[in-house]
């Protein structure tokens, strides 16, 4: 399946050389979604060469930028088609493109329209005026539910992967029993940072990813605790339980960052010089305190 | 934006008031509203809402702001770490 739209000028309608030049991603839901939110209108499309990558995505690379824009202008001729010289850019494909840059090049004036689709409508009829509620992000439970199943598939491998080897380790250690219990365990805080800890993210206390994670990954462990009564046999895999399962969680709630509009690369290198060692220190003390547990339970009351 | 607040007191972002020109780009492009245009002047009026995209810096004219722009995306660090020290072949990052 293609998820490219060819590089073009694409007409929308009938439009004539003084309609209004709106310039998208060559990603075929950018292209669809645009042109189903102006139906019956007379528009020029011009459509930028991103590999088929959204129009924030491709802004960040750069591919939705001023040299693929003025490309793109000169290939398509443009300036014999329309009359006027200015063209319409979703906001948030001003980070790769620079407006004055843009016209040096062109003589095309660029306006920064909207950060939505759903907005070009107002806009295109309030007189091409960017109210500031267009100018605003947001990043609702629905926005967030959206991101919840691609993340889910991207984790799979590496979630079978641990999931398997956990399960095995924990069957000839412990049983069965004791193998599907961990697996349940560790799955459990996985999809608590991945699907919980994102959709609950404004509820939940703290500023930093990590901490909002391990406080989700607390409350899945609280679970276990309430459904079988204890947590684990002994007091070792109780602590080992307390200190990993809550890691686990933090470490999949802190790869949200990736996903979110908000989160600046300082602050997220700030939170990892913290949160790594930390996450890490507690999944390996995890460790030795469950091959303690292992030695004293085979080692016959030597220890 | 409503409802979401990142760490404070990290963002790279800077401006300097003596080469602002006062065309209101910056503002017109952030979409965090970072700044706001006072007696014809930029002015950072929330800097830890910036998430450092670097919007303002690249639509400039004058060339007053400046910012080290970035993803602030966990896995791509960690991908970066990986590959820095050798321990990972894998080029992509966490996006296509």
């Amino acid at each position: 399946m293609s998820y490219l739209v060819p590089a073009g000028l694409y007409a929308l309608g009938t439009p004539d050389y003084a309609d209004p030049v709106l310039v998208t991603a060559n990603y075929k839901m950018s292209y669809d979604l645009v042109r189903r939110a102006l139906p019956g209108r007379n528009l020029w499309l011009l459509v930028l060469e991103t590999n088929g990558v959204n129009v924030w995505c491709a802004a960040g690379k750069g591919t939705f930028g001023t040299e693929e824009l003025v490309r793109r202008i000169e290939a398509t001729r443009l300036p014999d088609v329309v009359s006027h010289r200015r063209l319409i850019l979703p906001i948030l494909g001003a980070t790769g493109v620079a407006a004055h840059e843009v016209e040096r090049l062109t003589g095309f004036a660029v306006s920064y329209a909207a950060i939505r689709i759903d907005d070009l409508p107002e806009y295109l009829d309030n007189g091409m005026v960017t109210t500031p509620a267009m100018r605003e992000l947001t990043f609702t439970f629905r926005e967030r539910l959206a991101l919840v199943p691609v993340e889910l598939v991207l984790a799979l491998k590496n979630l079978a992967a641990a999931g398997a080897l956990l399960f095995f380790l924990a069957a000839l250690a412990y049983g069965i029993a004791g193998g599907v219990l961990a697996l349940v365990a560790f799955l459990g805080a996985a999809l608590t940072g991945i699907v919980v800890a994102p959709l609950l993210l404004p509820w939940l206390p703290g500023r930093s990813f990590s901490m909002k994670g391990a406080i989700a990954g607390f409350a899945w462990v609280a679970v276990l605790f309430f459904v079988r009564g204890y947590l684990a046999s002994s007091y070792l895999l109780t602590v080992a339980a307390l200190l990993a399962l809550p890691a686990v969680t933090a470490y999949y709630t802190l790869n949200f960052t990736g996903c979110t509009n908000f989160t600046s690369p300082s602050g997220v290198k700030k939170e990892m010089r913290i949160a790594v060692p930390v996450m890490c220190g507690a999944v390996v003390l995890s460790i030795i305190l469950l091959l303690i547990d292992w030695l004293i339970r085979h080692s016959g009351g030597v220890f | 934006m409503k409802g979401f607040r990142y760490l404070t007191g990290v963002a790279t972002l800077g401006l300097d008031p003596g080469k602002c020109m006062g065309c209101g780009r910056c503002v017109e492009v952030c979409p965090h509203q970072v700044f706001d245009l006072d007696n014809r002047m930029a002015r950072i009026r929330d800097l830890d809402a910036c998430m450092e995209c670097g919007a303002c810096s690249r639509n400039c004219p004058a060339i007053a702001v400046r910012v080290d722009s970035g993803v602030g995306c966990a896995t791509g660090f960690m991908h970066e770490w990986l590959r820095g020290r050798k321990l990972s072949k894998d080029g992509r990052r966490c996006c296509p």
